[in-house]
């Protein structure tokens, strides 16, 4: 699904990530944790092809993200839903037409799909905000709707970065909850967070690997968690 | 699929997609401007290249088959002159009439320079004949031979010196018109290219979100060469419109008339106008698609 074999990622002169392996098995769990600026949001970057890596080799979905052309990379990123920590929507279309701009670029904007949106965005609880612009809903609801766009194409694989960055801590317990019930759905997820009680929450809920990003290596984060 | 297969679909459209690239102003703005102005002054163009060629076959047509022998001699000569003129021009083959011109005749072809109180019986001025000739037309160089011997005061003139010049000057009009519509075609292209880089540059971010969620780069650049296409037509469309009624307006043509009154459509050049919007909805299509795939494939 997505592999990364020793890989390094270098940025300004300097070494990023050295070294780093992981294979993100169908319906696992993880969470990738890390300080500020250790390269949480450069290796989740690494996972959906949008950066190639100095060293090694990133396989997504068996091609090697070196070989991938533009075209592939669309066709890949239809597997890989991402939610961003700054959503990025596009401000002048309603939140309705946000989370379905997966299905608009693709071609696949049927009666079947409106269906499975509205009862997409009732399921983040967005349904009585379908015709809001992004600028008018609040942090929360910006990021339950960013998670609806991520998986409104079904992906395989559900990658967040800092998804409960912006929102309170019951807001953040109700994007965990969204998450997990992707995960039982079958869906893998990779959750790049700051936020340690997020992740020591989720383990009442789901059995997750907890990585972190420490002097630019991957290591499998231990009990003190 | 062919170019006007691809036009026809992205006129066609897909309303959802229009949706996905926000409307700016400013690039809206200039690519309608600038393809009105230029639908404006194609249409002047494309009327003057066709009024030069009009006017090119009339002056070829009305000269090539006639000619004028112009006799200047003593007064008391003049008719003996004339009448031996006409009797050599009668038995020349590829002629096939000549005819003397009246003193009225010949009158109104000098009111325009001298007024109409001209005295021409006390004037030295030379009697005119026309001479029409047949298809195959006569031996220029054998009749002056001729005439040189049997009438000394007649000069004999077959338009060649005025036609040629004439017919050059009117094909080089014809020329510069198509000259300008293509400069004017190219202008455009300029013109609606910068307006789409501006465009794309001010819409990285969407074009960013797109490729996030898995859009295709076709299917970015569809949706920037779609509005640039449609903005052109429209543009152009009240463009040409304008140019047409400016042109419709100018004087009729007259059967004196000098170049500028003949500056107008007839028939099927008035039908010519509908290909300038289409021209600039191709031009745009063209240029956007190049801006597009080359901004496209500058963008990381």
């Amino acid at each position: 699904m997505i592999e990364l074999d020793n890989i390094a990622y270098s940025y300004g002169g300097g070494e990023l990530l050295s070294e780093v392996s992981l294979k993100l098995a169908p319906g696992s769990f993880h969470f990738l944790t890390g300080p500020s600026g250790s390269g949480k949001t450069t290796f989740l970057k690494l996972c959906y092809g949008a950066l190639s890596p100095t060293a090694g080799q990133v396989q997504l979905f068996g091609k090697d993200v070196r070989e991938m052309d533009r075209e592939d990379h669309a066709m890949t990123r239809r597997q890989i839903g991402v939610v961003h920590q700054d959503c990025q929507f596009l401000d002048h279309l309603s939140v309705r037409e946000n989370v379905a701009l997966p299905l608009t670029v693709a071609s696949r904007d049927s009666l079947e799909q409106h269906s499975n949106l509205k009862e997409l965005l009732t399921w983040v609880g967005l349904g009585h905000r379908a015709s809001a612009l992004p600028p008018e809903l609040s942090g929360g609801e910006r990021q339950r709707a960013a998670l609806a766009r991520a998986v409104i194409m079904s992906p395989d694989v559900v990658l967040a970065d800092e998804p409960t960055g912006n929102v309170d801590w019951e807001m953040s317990q109700r994007l965990l909850q969204l998450l997990v019930e992707l995960n039982k759905m079958g869906k893998t997820i990779l959750i790049a967070t700051h936020d340690l009680n997020l992740i020591r929450s989720a383990k009442h809920h789901v059995q997750a690997r907890v990585l972190r990003i420490s002097g630019r290596k991957l290591q499998l984060a231990g009990a003190d968690l | 699929m062919s170019t006007g297969l691809q036009l026809s679909k992205l006129i066609m459209g897909d309303a959802q997609a229009d949706r996905v690239v926000p409307p700016t102003g400013f690039t809206a703005r200039l690519t309608l401007f600038a393809a009105g102005a230029m639908a404006f002054l194609t249409v002047f163009a494309l009327a003057l290249s066709l009024a030069s060629g009009r006017l090119a076959t009339r002056w070829g047509d009305e000269l090539a088959q006639s000619s004028t022998l112009r006799i200047s001699a003593p007064a008391e000569q003049m008719a003996a002159q004339t009448a031996a003129a006409l009797t050599v021009l009668d038995s020349t083959p590829g002629i096939a009439s000549a005819r003397a011109l009246s003193v009225e005749e010949q009158r109104s072809l000098l009111v325009p320079w001298f007024g109409p109180d001209l005295p021409l019986d006390s004037l030295p001025v030379p009697q005119l004949i026309e001479i029409v000739e047949t298809e195959e037309g006569y031996d220029g160089a054998g009749l002056r031979l001729r005439l040189q011997a049997e009438v000394p005061g007649a000069v004999l003139d077959d338009h060649t010196r005025w036609r040629r010049p004439l017919e050059r000057a009117a094909g080089r009009l014809r020329l510069l018109g198509w000259v300008s519509i293509g400069l004017i075609g190219a202008a455009t292209a300029a013109m609606i290219t910068l307006a789409a880089n501006a465009a794309l540059a001010a819409n990285a971010q969407v074009i960013s979100v797109l490729r996030l969620i898995g859009a295709r780069d076709s299917y970015i650049a569809r949706a920037f060469v779609r509005r640039f296409t449609l903005r052109a037509l429209s543009g152009a469309a009240v463009g040409t419109a304008l140019g047409a009624f400016s042109v419709f307006l100018l004087p009729a043509t007259q059967e004196s008339g000098s170049f500028l009154t003949g500056l107008g459509f007839q028939g099927l050049g008035w039908a010519l106008l509908t290909l300038i919007p289409v021209l600039a909805a191709v031009v745009a299509y063209v240029a956007t698609g190049a801006a597009a795939r080359r901004t496209l494939g500058e963008l990381t």
